[in-house]
């Protein structure tokens, strides 16, 4: 039985288990990839330190900082975590692979991913010009006509990068447009770019590949027909709460409720990062966040062994 | 016999660089083709591997669109 498991490999999670090497608690750390969205992240400008950072390089350096501890901290990596359950003296993790694992404490640290339109032929399509990745493959539409979804800032900086090389551009949103100033009016400006505005897409259309989207007018209610290669989702996050909502009550947006102590109400369970109810959402935050479980985790462990 | 492994990437791909990271630990030989550069390598991952998003990587009769640890260590016999 570990003295902590950590589960998630992002920015928090990676912090956090540091953290609790350096406080010597057997710790495993358990995650699909190391880096999470901080992998996703092209150029960080924000995070101190370092004026400006690719986001891989700077989870490549805590991947690092976290190796130095490996007598401490046994990291798990490919595997996902299907439920977090209480168990006798602590809890049990259980992975889609069917492992389990116990602690007396655990941190929840999964972060977020792309939320999905949840349209017919979405996942069928997904990398046949599907894709919830811009900065991947974009690349691969060149001369193309594609559709972005969404309005807010991903969604506009999708549309701004594909407008230098696809064929024409349709930004499609469910709301006026939400994001940054400076980059609607660089799209608004754009000259192979059409704004749909407050449309929703009721499906992707194609056999073998992306060839258009259906989209509906929300006032009108009149319906349009995209033809498009590619189809860039970018429509926010959603968190990556599943394995624990047997355990506790979510808020609204199914995000983890915790303290300022890193806290969930339920003791001995921990959270930290973008998974949290905490707002902001930010790399620099995410470790903090990570920091503190950590913290609060070995300060609980200490409690127990009194 | 060694198998021939194609990757198709772009260069702001961060799973790419994942997923060749993976392949070197593991001590996989492999092709590597910067679609963005190469518009042959392209029009080949398109047409032969139907894919149209990165890393695409193929071998033998396999196609695999985008980086699953678990599924490539299984293909691979890893």
């Amino acid at each position: 039985m570990y003295e902590l498991i950590i589960i998630g490999g992002g920015p928090a999670g990676m912090t956090a288990a540091v953290y609790a090497a350096r406080k010597k608690l057997n710790t495993l750390l358990i995650s699909y990839d190391i880096g999470g969205q901080g992998l996703t992240t092209w150029l960080v400008e924000n995070y101190m330190g370092y004026q400006f950072i690719e986001g891989r390089e700077l989870m490549q350096k805590f991947e690092e900082q976290v190796k130095q501890f490996s007598t401490d901290v046994k990291v798990e990596v490919g595997k996902r975590v299907e439920r977090l359950s209480k168990a006798d003296g602590g809890f049990e993790v259980r992975a889609e692979s069917g492992e389990t694992y116990k602690a007396k404490a655990v941190i929840l640290a999964t972060g977020k991913r792309p939320r999905q339109l949840n349209v017919p032929r979405e996942n069928e399509l997904l990398g046949r010009g599907v894709t919830y990745c811009a900065i991947c493959d974009g690349p691969l539409f060149a001369d193309a006509k594609v559709a972005v979804i969404g309005g807010g800032n991903s969604a506009l900086e999708a549309a701004d990068d594909m407008v230098k090389i696809a064929d024409h551009v349709y930004l499609v949103s469910l709301t006026p447009l939400t994001g940054d100033q400076i980059l609607i009016d660089k799209v608004k400006s754009a000259s192979k770019l059409t704004i749909f505005l407050e449309y929703e897409v009721l499906e992707i259309k194609g056999e073998s590949r992306v060839e258009a989207i259906k989209i509906r007018d929300l006032k009108s209610k009149q319906e349009k027909e995209l033809n498009v290669g590619g189809v860039f989702v970018e429509i926010g996050l959603v968190p990556n709460s599943e394995p624990v909502k047997k355990l506790l009550t979510l808020n609204r947006l199914g995000e983890v409720e915790v303290n300022c102590g890193s806290e969930t109400g339920v003791p001995g369970f921990f959270a930290a990062g973008d998974v949290t109810s905490v707002p902001d959402k930010q790399i620099v935050v995410a470790a903090g966040e990570g920091a503190k479980a950590a913290l609060q985790a070995h300060r609980y462990l200490q409690r127990l062994s009194k | 016999m060694a198998r021939e492994v194609k990757i198709y990437t772009t260069p702001t791909c961060p799973y790419c660089k994942i997923a060749k990271k993976f392949l070197d630990d593991n001590g996989i030989k492999y092709q590597e083709f910067n679609i963005v550069e190469d518009k042959a390598a392209r029009e080949e991952m398109k047409n032969k591997c139907n894919s149209l998003a990165v890393p695409t990587i193929c071998f033998d009769n396999e196609v695999l669109v985008g980086f699953n640890e678990a599924e490539l260590r299984k293909k691979l016999g890893l």
